[in-house]
């Protein structure tokens, strides 16, 4: 690991400044994915700005604003808190499964919310420092376009690179309409809809998101709904548990008498960024929650697939998942 | 410095020379040579034959390899030093470290707590599992620096002088290892996930999340996947399985006895 100075910061504000002033430090909030990183040689901070002991880690309810009625979860809580919170589990279960579904629970008890969001890609070319990776070195080519690409995308991909984005915990929060809370160096705040926080490849694959430097994620909220009937995550990996996703869905409904009143479905392993499967929510919405409608909507949402050379299987394994997570939504869980 | 370099000997050592190796003492005694060769001998022998001769053997044998702290490095001679004060198993400690330390690297070769093992270094195994202010975390990706007023309790400090730890009970009555490397990372991982399921913890395998939390009585497929963190590369896991289900019910539960 290459050396840096070490900063625990006292207040968000000075944590903030000593960011901003710094275009080679970083933040540190539970180091999950930024020290394995640095011990790869892929991040090369100079400085850590230690934030894990800001006071950011509050959850709590919104009483006013544009998510009254939802939840606010602080930046800096903790994976587990969060998948463990009453407020959580009751009204956003779509959402503690997702994060219970990722990782480890030695490492749900040290990654923090905001640093889940901002966790980079587990492509294999990107972690290899011998090889080709725009997203770590622009210019250099996408090692995995012609290369080993069977965990790598089927939507959204460009020639300069076919990662995904591999947070279980984004994918929830995608279908869930969440905002990111930031505020930047010169005491601004700003809410970003999670759906314009990430970013398709296109030949900037370097930047993951929108985020600037210099800006703190010091909550994230979610709207108030009336999925948490009839929501489920479901998770394919290569094995049972700690592994990332081969492909994932969260699939959350609300249901009038028979008829699909709203639908949100986002998919995780697919692309550079949670997807949100639009055309299957408007096919759902208006009918009647049946296999059948699953399937036809299952059908359009994966027609748009572009597979690569060795991950064809993950659009049919897109499509049977998304059947089979809006089955589970509405049978509390059960296939 | 490896003390296996020295050719100063400890009386036992000089004892257990003196019995087996009469004619050979003095030249040991003088030029140190062949201490390292011995010593190996006495290891390649286990506990067996030679040990079963003299207690000193023993004695040797079973001592850790280091008694002595390593030296301790002057702060001028860290690049980026970062004083830090920590409480190991009931111990304060007070450091000056080189930033990138972890605190797995920490505890091994600055507090010679070597029963934390690295198996990955890179988060993937869970060998290197130790409890920080009561949650099971990571030491391989904990940077000994955030570190600074925590609480760290490691497998050294779970057993209470002689009388072990429950889990390390139930962990050899089950035979819940084989060649022991893991062992430290899923026993320190067992004792805390009994703590998150006593808190209500809900897991991906969880029927219903909504319910709302109270101590949770774990299936063994519960078990597996809270345990997931913790990779056996000898795959003893029905035997894990048994011995955390043991502690968890407070029940014995029968001993299982297949491979993997
Ligand atoms: C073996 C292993 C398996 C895993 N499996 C999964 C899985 O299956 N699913 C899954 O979703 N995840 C998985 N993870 C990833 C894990 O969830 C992330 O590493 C974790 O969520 C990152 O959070 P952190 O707080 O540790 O972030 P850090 O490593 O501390 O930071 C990550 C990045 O975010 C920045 N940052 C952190 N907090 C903020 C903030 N508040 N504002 C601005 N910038 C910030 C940091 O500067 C850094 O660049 C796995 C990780 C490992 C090691
Ligand atoms: S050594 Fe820490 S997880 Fe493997
Ligand atoms: S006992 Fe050998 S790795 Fe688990």
């Amino acid at each position: 690991m290459r050396a840096f100075t070490y900063t625990r910061a006292k207040d968000a504000t000075s944590a903030i400044k000593l960011l901003a002033e710094n275009p080679n430090a970083k933040f540190l909030a539970g180091g999950t994915n930024l020290l394995d990183l640095m011990k790869e040689d892929v991040e090369r901070p100079n400085a850590l700005i230690d934030i894990s002991e800001l006071d950011l880690s509050e959850i709590k309810p919104i009483i006013n604003g544009a998510n009254q009625g939802g939840i606010s979860l602080g930046g800096l809580g903790k994976n587990t808190d969060s998948a463990n919170h009453l407020l959580v589990r009751q009204h956003y279960p779509l959402l503690s499964q997702a994060i219970l579904a990722g990782a480890s629970g030695q490492i749900r008890n040290m990654a923090t919310n905001g640093g889940n969001l901002l966790q980079r890609t587990r492509c294999p070319y990107f972690y290899e420092v011998a090889m080709p990776c725009n997203k770590r070195e622009p210019g250099t080519g996408c090692g995995a376009r012609e290369g080993i690409n069977r965990m790598h995308a089927i939507f959204g991909w460009s020639e300069h690179c076919v990662a995904v984005y591999p947070s279980d915990m984004a994918v929830a929060l995608t279908a869930l309409d969440a905002t990111v809370i930031v505020r930047s160096a010169n005491g601004q705040q700003r809410s970003i809809p999670i759906a314009d926080f990430y970013r398709l490849p296109g030949n900037e694959p370097e930047k993951d998101t929108n985020l600037m430097h210099g800006e703190l994620i010091t909550a994230i909220e979610l709207p108030k709904n009336r999925f948490a009937e009839q929501s489920y995550y479901l998770k394919v990996r290569d094995r049972a548990s700690y592994a990332f996703a081969l492909v994932s869905v969260a699939a959350a409904l609300e249901i009038e008498g028979n008829t699909i009143k709203q639908a949100r479905i986002a998919m995780g392993g697919v692309a550079h960024k949670p997807w949100r499967a639009l055309k299957a929510e408007q096919i759902l919405v208006g009918k009647e929650a049946t296999e059948a409608t699953f399937k036809r909507a299952a059908n359009a949402e994966m027609a748009d697939a572009k597979p690569l050379t060795h991950n064809a299987f993950k659009v049919e394994l897109g499509n049977r998942s998304i059947v089979l997570a809006l089955q589970m939504a509405v049978n509390g869980g059960k296939a | 410095m490896d003390e296996h370099e020295s050719p100063e000997l400890t009386e036992e050592e000089k004892q257990l020379f003196a019995d087996l190796m009469p004619d050979d003492l003095a030249e040991i005694m003088n030029t140190g040579v062949n201490r390292r060769h011995f010593l190996k001998l006495l290891t390649l022998a286990g506990g067996g034959i030679l040990a079963a001769q003299s207690a000193v053997a023993e004695r040797v044998l079973t001592r850790p390899s280091r008694e002595t702290l390593p030296v301790e490095l002057a702060p001028s001679s860290l690049e980026n030093g970062v004083d830090i004060g920590l409480k190991v198993n009931g111990k304060a400690h007070k450091l000056t470290i080189d930033s990138r330390m972890t605190l797995l690297d920490t505890l091994r070769e600055r507090l010679n707590l070597t029963g934390s093992k690295k198996g990955c270094d890179h988060g993937q195994c869970g060998a290197c599992t130790v409890i920080v202010n009561g949650s099971r975390v990571l030491s391989c990706l904990t940077l000994a620096a955030s570190c600074e007023g925590k609480t760290v309790q490691t497998i050294e400090g779970l057993a209470q002088g002689n009388r072990l730890h429950p889990m390390q009970e139930a962990f050899l009555k089950h035979d819940g290892f084989q060649c022991g490397f893991c062992t430290p990372g899923q026993i320190c991982s067992a004792v805390a996930l009994l703590d998150e399921a006593k808190k209500g913890h809900t897991s991906y395998v969880t029927g219903n999340v909504r319910q709302p939390g109270g101590p949770v009585k774990l299936s063994n497929e519960e078990i597996r996947e809270r345990m997931s963190g913790n990779i056996c590369r000898c795959g003893a896991y029905p035997n894990i399985v048994a011995a955390i289900q043991e502690v968890h019910s407070g029940k014995p539960v029968e001993q299982v006895f297949r491979s993997a």
